[in-house]
């Protein structure tokens, strides 16, 4: 289909941000980057593969500032993707589609990423804290 | 069943693609990575520390290495499919599209074959 440049329909700047539509992007946007957050899981693997030197040098960069906040970042990701991501194959078997039941499922998954991104944290303090 | 009628089968009318086997692929991936990614996020906080022996140990546990394996296919896969539903809702211009989806493809099972192939190595590594 060839490219036009017709007019669209007013969207992102009229329609009113409801818990909805919020985890929805939210989800797509926390997969997008997650899959850039797998590339760097493979990486680790192939220095783990590949000697001591190279290791070393993925784990210092991944226990830097920037590297644990991208740690951060991801696990944030991980628990959201995951958590929704079951209310999303709840939807596929059918469950769920109550406008208020959604909303409080919705709820929900933002309060279980919290509270499972914090234990994560957490446990991992306590497991590597002392200095990885 | 096909629900499509017979004049419409003849003319070819309809969708010149099909994405069920892609939405289901996507579902399919998504519930293997339930267990996968718990079992991998509660292995890995039960280690002693990420240090390079420690990890290599942990990878090439037999038993490990399987779900290891198991995990990046589903996740890399999951993760391929994801981007190229991303790229089919916003990039219009059909050439990019086309070059996008196939660059996708193709890093995802660089990947795949890059992080299996380590996952081995370190594996057999180990029995030595």
């Amino acid at each position: 289909m060839a490219e036009t440049n017709r007019p669209l329909s007013p969207h992102l700047d009229i329609y009113r941000w409801q818990i909805s539509n919020t985890l929805s992007i939210l989800h797509r946007m926390t997969g997008v980057f997650m899959s850039i957050g797998g590339a760097f899981l493979v990486g680790w693997l192939v220095a783990a593969a590949s000697g001591p030197e190279a290791y070393a040098a993925v784990l210092g960069f991944m226990c830097s500032p920037i590297g644990l906040l991208l740690l951060a970042g991801w696990s944030f990701c991980f628990f959201y993707h995951f958590c929704n991501g079951i209310r999303h194959l709840a939807w596929d078997a059918g469950y769920g589609f109550d406008r208020d039941l959604a909303r409080r499922t919705g709820w929900i998954v933002v309060i279980a990423t919290s509270a499972l991104t914090l234990v994560f944290w957490m446990m991992a303090w306590a497991s590597f804290g002392g200095g990885a | 069943m096909s629900l499509r009628s017979p004049l419409g089968k003849v003319l070819g009318a309809g969708s010149a693609k099909e994405g069920t086997g892609h939405w289901w692929s996507q579902r399919m991936t998504a519930l293997a990575l339930l267990p996968l990614t718990t079992w991998f996020v509660v292995a890995l906080l039960g280690l002693d520390s990420l240090d390079y022996e420690i990890v290599r140990a942990f990878i090439g546990a037999p038993l490990n290495t399987v779900l290891i394996i198991l995990l990046l296919i589903s996740l890399l896969y999951h993760s391929s499919l994801g981007l190229q539903v991303v790229v089919e809702d916003y990039v219009h211009a059909h050439g990019l599209k086309v070059a996008a989806l196939i660059l996708i493809n193709f890093v995802h099972i660089a990947l795949a074959v890059g992080a299996i192939c380590s996952v081995v190595i370190i594996a057999v590594g180990m029995q030595s």
